[in-house]
């Protein structure tokens, strides 16, 4: 996950700690939404103000989603040596999320007319937005990192494990937001 | 110059990180015609000022720029004392760093506890003001329980765990610089509170209090979240170094209790620290984003600050107590002259009480309003997790049943701990039982127990741990008469201090108070004197490990004659441990086998790192 990796080679040995690592990095991560989670249904139920714009939830969980698919088809791309493939969808990738933080931002304009932060269902909306926007965010930069690591050739076959690491961290990301969709759109 | 220099750079890009973040950027939003309330500019001043902090003291230099393409610079690996002032990876050095960082955070506790107990001699005002004492015993708490957290698995757990399992290192050494280098800010953030008015909500940082107190309580908030960032990132590093740097032969079976303790804290702590950070930064949204989370007058809920605080805070005591019974029953082992009396059960406890702790933490909230139904629950589950807790013990005793023991001063602080622990234990009972905890619930019964079970027992540990080791660490040998006199003079000293406050709680002596009926005075000056002997009682134990290490006689490879490995190099260890990764063969406590071994070093094992 950590750039830093970017120009050295792992042995495989530490391609397994890294991976492991990784791993438990995520499932950390899980537990800090997961409160976030519960704090929305002790808190309020799963009572949701009508103002939500559904089309505008439903879209950008669909942009979301395909990123997923283009982050992934970068890491096939460059395990094969595909370098221009692994560019390509980077850029995607990087592009989706683009989409997806314009769209939480005309959400969360609506929002502070209809459900303000100092509401409870506010309360609950910005922060959870507000909190995995931030890590689109972060995914965005690490993947605009490995974008430029990439195109001077610093990735090739088996030597690759920086982009495995955001890709991976990039799936979880979106496995949140399908944690958060339901919980802030759907229930109630 | 060679030596300062980086904590230097570090402490002047903070600053200006600081500037930027804070001051500055208030200033440009201000201007645009925003509004950027103070407690927003000090929390983003102080994040913005840790990464510049981190930068300075070498991150960038060793680790970051390769981020961005650039070649990274090295220091040379056997600097001197250089290496303890800079972005170190060895984890020999950061053992030392958190050791001595929290041993000094563990005196400037203690020496507030004094104040507290000065305050407390007589009923009435002494010295300090109501809020005064309001914010001394708010920082002696938050102080404390970041010692707690992380000097037995920071300190101890660095040093120790990769040369007991044959490693060169961590798994991820740069990570572990970066826990230990993220410690440093936490301190001056929690001290530089006081300067914005401290904050008055002790430890637990409870609101509605917290979401409408001074700005100081922002810069506590900031400094737990960063505290808890170091030691989800430490946690992490501890198991994937115990999962997969393991010598060859190295079984699960095989590792030393010591290093299973640290495994089953870190299980804990790399998620349940998560549920601080959310509860914390709740409080932050609160006051900086005007949200309502917990804020009464916009519709908060602060029970539910509660709930989440202590879906972490519960099992923090475990992530403090259980390297402690790792620390003690490895000195009990080794010292007893017999293999652990029930290796495999303590395993299973150790792992139990990772998975017990996390469905206890409402028996905090009997009191709190809470759902009644929770109470029964969480009254079960609490007195079920004695049931691991015990198993424990009845290892530690057995052990001592059946060993001859040594009673060198190691060996004399286990043994405090088998006792100091017994009683915390005991009196925890009543305040997992609903019926009576209505009753004991913030008197200062809940005071003496969680001070036998975190002083008594970690700290005894602690104290048990660091005289077991410190001739592994130094190289020098610690004075032998200096430490059973520390131990005899801290040992009655702690429990006179301790057990009087049983008897103070039940007669309605409330706890985090600056003033109490006369009524109760005399139990209170009996505690205060009995507080400063014990406060007195680490200034032989300074005195000891300070002038030992500078003039102390050199100590040998193995003083103890102990079976594990990393007594089986020299005192200190190399750079990088072992010349080659050892072969482990056996069982790790092979006392009373003549011709049985544990390991088998200076073979090149020729594995890969």
């Amino acid at each position: 996950m950590h750039p830093a990796e970017a120009a050295g080679r792992l042995s495989a040995h530490e391609l397994q700690n890294a991976r492991l690592g990784l791993w438990l990095f995520i499932v950390s991560e899980a537990a800090l939404f997961s409160a976030f989670i519960a704090a929305r249904y002790l808190n309020l139920g799963t009572s949701r103000p009508e103002e939500l714009n559904q089309l505008l939830g439903l879209g950008i969980t669909g942009v979301l989603l395909l990123s997923s698919l283009t982050a992934y088809r970068a890491e096939t791309c460059i395990a094969h040596g595909d370098r221009p493939g692994f560019l390509r969808n980077v850029l995607w990738t990087v592009l989706l999320a683009g989409v997806f933080l314009v769209g939480v931002v005309v959400e969360w304009g609506e929002g502070f007319h209809y459900f303000p932060p100092s509401t409870r269902y506010g309360t609950s909306f910005f922060s959870l937005t507000g909190l995995h926007g931030l890590h689109v965010l972060s995914g965005a930069v690490l993947l605009l990192g490995i974008y430029l690591h990439g195109r001077r050739g610093r990735y090739g076959p088996g030597e690759y494990w920086p982009v495995e690491g955001v890709v991976k961290y990039w799936h979880f990301v979106d496995v949140a937001w399908v944690f958060i969709y339901p919980t802030l759109y759907l229930v109630g | 110059m060679r030596v300062t220099g980086p904590v230097l750079k570090g402490l002047l890009y903070g600053a200006v990180g600081y500037v930027l973040g804070g001051p500055v950027l208030a200033a440009v939003v201000r201007a645009a015609g925003g509004s950027f309330p103070f407690d927003l500019e000090l929390a983003a001043g102080s994040v913005l000022g840790t990464v510049g902090w981190l930068a300075g003291v070498g991150m960038w230099d060793v680790w970051a720029r390769g981020w961005f393409g650039l070649p990274l610079r090295s220091w040379p690996e056997d600097d001197g004392v250089a290496r303890y002032f800079r972005f170190t990876t060895d984890h020999k050095v950061i053992g030392i760093q958190y050791l001595v960082t929290f041993l000094g955070l563990l005196f400037l506790g203690g020496a507030l506890a004094m104040l507290m107990r000065w305050e407390l001699m007589r009923p009435g005002m002494q010295l300090l003001t109501l809020n005064g004492f309001n914010q001394v015993m708010s920082l002696h708490g938050i102080i404390m329980i970041a010692v707690a957290v992380a000097i037995l698995l920071g300190g101890l757990g660095n040093y120790c765990v990769p040369l007991m399992i044959g490693a060169h290192d961590m798994a991820f050494p740069r990570v572990n610089a970066l826990s230990y280098w993220l410690t440093p800010p936490v301190a001056v953030m929690l001290l530089a509170s006081l300067l914005v008015g401290g904050w008055d909500s002790g430890w637990t940082a409870y609101p509605p209090l917290s979401t409408v107190n001074a700005p100081g309580q922002v810069l506590m908030i900031v400094a737990v979240v960063i505290f808890g960032l170091s030691s989800i990132l430490g946690g992490i590093n501890f198991l994937v170094t115990i999962a997969r740097m393991r010598a060859p032969g190295m079984t699960w079976g095989r590792l030393p209790i010591f290093v299973w303790s640290v495994f089953a804290a870190s299980l804990l702590s790399f998620v349940v620290t998560q549920y601080l950070a959310a509860s914390l930064l709740m409080v932050l949204l609160d006051r900086v984003a005007g949200m309502s989370y917990f804020h009464f007058a916009r519709g908060g809920t602060p029970v539910v600050y509660q709930q989440l605080f202590w879906f972490y805070s519960h099992p923090a005591v475990y992530i403090m107590i259980v390297p402690a019974f790792g620390a003690a029953l490895e000195v009990i082992t080794h010292f007893a002259r017999t293999p652990l009396y029930a290796y495999r059960w303590v395993v299973g406890a150790f792992l139990g009480i990772v998975g017990l702790s996390t469905i206890v933490w409402a028996h905090h909230n009997f009191t709190s309003g809470m759902p009644d139904w929770m109470h029964a629950p969480m009254l079960a589950t609490t007195e079920a997790i004695s049931v691991p807790t015990g198993l424990v013990f009845l290892s530690a005793l057995g052990t001592l049943l059946r060993g001859r023991l040594w009673l060198r001063t190691p060996m004399l602080f286990a043994l405090a701990w088998v006792w100091n622990f017994l009683i915390g234990g005991i009196t925890g009972i009543f305040n997992a039982d609903v019926a009576t905890d209505l009753h004991l619930h913030d008197t200062y019964f809940v005071v003496a127990h969680f001070h036998y079970t975190i002083m008594g027992g970690e700290i005894f540990a602690l104290l048990a741990a660091v005289y077991y080791w410190y001739p592994k660490i130094t190289g020098r040998m610690y004075d032998e008469r200096l430490g059973r006199l520390h131990f005899w003079w801290s040992f009655l000293a702690f429990n006179a201090t301790f057990l009087p406050m049983f008897w103070a709680g039940l007669h309605g002596m409330n706890r985090r108070i600056a003033d109490y009926p006369a009524a109760l005075g005399s139990v209170n000056l009996w505690t205060s004197l009995a507080a400063f002997l014990l406060g007195a009682s680490f200034l032989v134990f300074l005195y000891n490990f300070v002038v030992s290490w500078v003039r102390g006689p050199r100590a040998e490879a193995n003083p103890w004659q102990a079976s594990t490995l990393e007594w089986q190099v020299p005192s200190p260890p190399p750079v990088e441990n072992f010349p080659a990764p050892p072969a482990v063969v056996g069982a790790p406590y092979v006392y009373g086998m003549p011709g049985v071994r544990h390991a088998v070093l200076g073979a090149a094992g020729g594995s890969e790192r």
